[in-house]
């Protein structure tokens, strides 16, 4: 039945390969997750640290799905991982230790606070998008600011008491547990989303992306597709919020400032927005020059910063990751 | 109730003089210019230099800056800006997120991060106490230089050649071009006049809004409200959004102030839930 | 016999600008309908108005006798109402492939599947393969569109429409700016789908109007001046008056 409909040309088993290619995991691919485990042997003294590098990622992640593939504008994805954070921070310090448990209902949160406020994000021009997601953010650090009797204002949540993972794998302070626990998350999450950026609505996310005001003549309905991944970004950024709460016991509310907003864009920028990979080779960069040149006064990390984006915009445009798939691509 | 209103006004005037000029180039040149609060920056301080090292006079000292911020409007637009004219809108934020971080390192380095004072001259002091209404004579002079420059830019716009020029490229680029009008030169004196216009706002400003390097963040978000409601590439709407978004700020302060800026930033969702191309903008096209 | 797409007393402002004036357009199923006129006088208006790209000033959209007024675009794409654009509206960084597929995807109401990988449905694939292959689009397929020439995006434009497998099919200029070989292409392609598939057609070029239009409609300021076969609508004095001034003798 397939192509008898237009002609009797035969369907020709061409080159599909574009298409199922792509979904196939590269060996370069099997080598980074395999490599990633090491750090655990290689740097055994800043496991904390480490695992800070897979929750940004897990972050970032997040923001390329709805900004890299699907092309939505967004300064707001602290507030999903906020919310995530306090879901987590308040469960933990009202009895519900359960980290699994407190992952699941950060997740959830965040995703119901994405779905609801995914149709406003969705009106609108870029501008507006910006606006949108900038404002929601912004009320939410407001409220947490005022609603200290709840959050705890700068100081955090107090009494934070989380369980073992598992129950066997208590959260100590040299962070063997959080590194396991942070990288297999960030793991699954990855192969899940990296699933989804190759399925048909991942496909489809690309297009109205590269074109959305061609998609509705081809049947799609965009706005329930945008919601959709926004709401799954919204998961994937409460996640790593209720990940960030329960590794380090604390919740304050700077999770939902300004600058990590700032900061997450810059890392998918440096990365390559639009790719996956770039999310996690972004911050693994980014949060290790960081914490390199710590020493280094913030002012100077501000403006250089500031210059590096300005370069990267002007001549590098697909990030690290995305400049070395294009070179790929033309060497092939 | 009134002095609370009165006292709006004059924030807005000072949120309008600063964003008009970005909004302008946002319905110009399409670009996302949230660096745009730098140059109220800048103008600001070199106001405070002018001031304090070459003892200028307060009413010589505020011009200047804004001219001199209008002409590093023109430098960066010709050798920065305008590279980027025609790319994606993501690529323009981070770039002048980019610009706006440089701006704010620099500003730290030269200045330090402590607030500026500035010492008004003394016919700007006090107040005019009526029934029910204090006017204070500094943001009555904002007020009212704030009309002025709004009625002139109108006739600016409207009435001139250079207007004509400018609205034609508003409308459409490629037919402008066309009919032999220098686009390029248009965009760079708009460009040029927005960051003068914001210079002068960051000069009158510091009294109300304060100075230190974070000025830019600060208010950056106000600077992009006043847009996005009151529509991009118009100065009326401008003029009306960042006169309600001062009273909105002024009056939530005042009255709640345990909101803070929760009360701005609900106004605005509210704003562009109801109308998403802004209270005066024709819709954007995506 | 009843119209597959018609519309009831369609009118368009634009400010004080009616760009659609009371048109009572019917098309009939299985035909091969022109739509004609000078620039400007609404032709694409009026498709916009038809797939639901513009929302009427007034009056009502029928598909097979239901009220498709209030439908949004992509409502009326799935229920077969298809259109090309004048410009290419394609999608620049997708393969051509990749671009078909997603039109297949939707028509298979795949779109939403989010686990296995788009390229292992291949009840699909062969669809989409199936559709460059008719289009002559094969050695192309994994290319990105943005590197293509501007005749076979066109084809790419024609082939997502095809890739829907319309019930009407509506075609705005689909050979405008196309060389020789391109348009050959898209026509041959056209004239070949059954007449399961209703066309309606908007060109310019009377000599294909005439070779496969059974049924012509002329769109003048916004108003139907004249409908009927083609060597009627030929001879017709008011049509001639549009395109070339006057009344020709014959």
């Amino acid at each position: 039945m397939a192509g008898a409909w237009l002609a009797e040309s035969t369907v020709a088993r061409f080159d599909r390969s574009g298409v199922a290619r792509a979904a196939r995991w590269h060996p370069a691919e099997w080598a980074f997750w395999l490599l990633a485990p090491a750090a655990y042997f290689a740097f055994p003294h800043h496991l904390v640290f480490v695992s800070q590098i897979a929750i940004t990622a897990l972050f970032c992640v997040s923001l390329d799905l709805i900004l890299g593939y699907a092309g939505i504008l967004s300064l707001g994805q602290t507030a999903f991982f906020g919310v995530g954070a306090y879901t987590a921070g308040l469960l933990a310090s009202h009895g519900v230790g359960d980290p699994l448990l407190g992952l699941l209902a950060a997740g959830a949160c965040a995703a119901i606070l994405g779905f609801t406020t995914g149709f406003l994000v969705l009106r609108g021009a870029d501008l507006t998008r910006l606006m949108v997601t900038l404002g929601i953010a912004m009320m939410l650090y407001e409220a947490a600011n005022k609603l200290t009797s709840l959050t705890g204002g700068v100081d955090g949540i107090q009494g934070m008491k989380v369980e073992p993972l598992l129950g066997r794998f208590g959260f100590d302070l040299y962070g063997r547990t959080a590194f396991w626990y942070s990288l297999v998350m960030l793991f699954t999450l990855f192969w899940v989303a990296r699933r989804l950026v190759h399925s048909p609505l991942g496909l489809s996310l690309r297009g109205i992306h590269a074109n959305a005001a061609r998609m509705p003549a081809l049947g799609t309905p965009v706005d329930w597709r945008l919601s959709a991944i926004y709401t799954i970004g919204a998961a994937y950024a409460g996640v790593a919020g209720a990940l960030l709460a329960q590794t380090t016991q604390f919740v304050a509310v700077d999770v939902l400032a300004f600058p990590r907003s700032a900061d997450l864009l810059l890392i998918l920028v440096l990365g390559g927005a639009g790719t996956l990979y770039g999310a996690v080779v972004g911050t693994i960069v980014f949060l290790t020059a960081r914490h390199l040149l710590s020493d280094v006064d913030p002012q100077y990390w501000q403006f250089w910063m500031g210059a590096l984006l300005v370069l990267i915009v002007m001549f590098a445009r697909d990030g690290l990751v995305g400049s070395v798939l294009r070179l790929v691509r033309r060497i092939r | 109730m009134l002095t609370v209103i009165f006292d709006g006004i004059a924030s807005g005037m000072l949120l309008f003089l600063i964003s008009v000029g970005l909004s302008v180039t946002l319905g110009l040149m399409g670009f996302v210019n949230l660096a745009h609060g730098a140059f109220a920056m800048l103008g600001g301080y070199v106001c405070v230099m002018l001031l304090n090292q070459a003892q200028l006079p307060f009413l010589a000292a505020v011009p200047l800056a804004a001219v001199v911020a209008g002409l590093a409007g023109i430098v960066l637009e010709r050798t920065l800006y305008r590279r980027l004219y025609g790319a994606a809108h993501l690529d323009q934020v981070l770039f002048s997120i980019g610009l706006l971080l440089m701006a704010i390192g620099a500003a730290h380095f030269f200045f330090g991060d402590q607030q500026q004072p500035v010492v008004l001259p003394h016919f700007l002091h006090g107040q005019i106490n009526l029934p029910g209404l204090d006017i204070g004579i500094y943001r009555l002079f904002l007020v009212v230089t704030g009309l002025a420059i709004a009625a002139g830019l109108e006739l600016l716009v409207r009435r001139t050649p250079f207007g004509a020029r400018l609205r034609a490229a508003v409308d459409n680029a490629t037919a402008a071009r066309g009919v032999g009008i220098d686009v390029g030169s248009v965009f760079t004196l708009a460009f040029a006049l927005g960051s003068a216009l914001a210079g002068l706002g960051g000069a009158l400003g510091i009294e109300v809004l304060g100075l230190d390097p974070g000025f830019p963040l600060k208010y950056i978000v106000y600077f992009l409200i006043v847009v996005a409601v009151g529509g991009s590439g118009s100065i009326k709407g401008s003029l009306f959004a960042a006169i309600i978004l001062g009273i909105a700020d002024v009056a939530g302060k005042y009255y709640v102030p345990q909101a803070g800026a929760f009360a701005i930033y609900a106004v605005m969702i509210a704003m562009l839930i109801v109308r998403p191309e802004g209270l005066f903008g024709r819709r954007l096209a995506r | 016999m009843s119209a597959v797409l018609e519309t009831k007393g369609l009118v368009r402002c634009f400010g004080r600008f009616i760009a659609i004036d009371q048109v009572d357009f019917r098309v009939q199923a299985g035909a091969r309908h022109a739509l004609i006129g000078p620039n400007g006088a609404g032709k694409t208006t009026l498709i916009d108005l038809l797939t639901g790209f513009l929302e009427p000033t007034a009056g009502d959209v029928l598909l097979d006798g239901e009220h498709v007024t209030r439908l949004r675009q992509h409502q009326r794409a799935r229920r077969g109402l298809v259109r090309t654009f004048q410009i290419n509206r394609l999608f620049p960084d997708l393969t051509v492939l990749e671009s078909v597929l997603m039109a297949v995807n939707e028509r298979r109401s795949l779109a939403n599947r989010f686990w296995r990988a788009a390229g292992s449905f291949d009840a699909a694939v062969d669809d989409a393969c199936a559709v460059l292959a008719d289009l002559n689009l094969v050695e192309v397929a994994n290319v990105r569109t943005r590197k293509l020439a501007y005749g076979k995006q066109r084809l790419v434009e024609v082939a997502l429409a095809l890739a829907s497998r319309p019930r009407v099919l509506l075609l705005d200029e689909p050979a405008a700016g196309v060389p020789a070989a391109e348009s050959r292409e898209v026509l041959e392609t056209i004239s070949r789908l059954p007449r399961s598939v209703t066309i309606v057609l908007i060109e310019h070029d009377m000599d294909l109007v005439f070779r496969f239009a059974d049924r012509v409609s002329v769109l003048v300021n916004g108003a139907l001046l004249a409908e009927g076969e083609p060597e009627a609508i030929a001879r017709d004095p008011a049509v001639q008056q549009v395109y070339l001034g006057e009344a020709v003798d014959g």
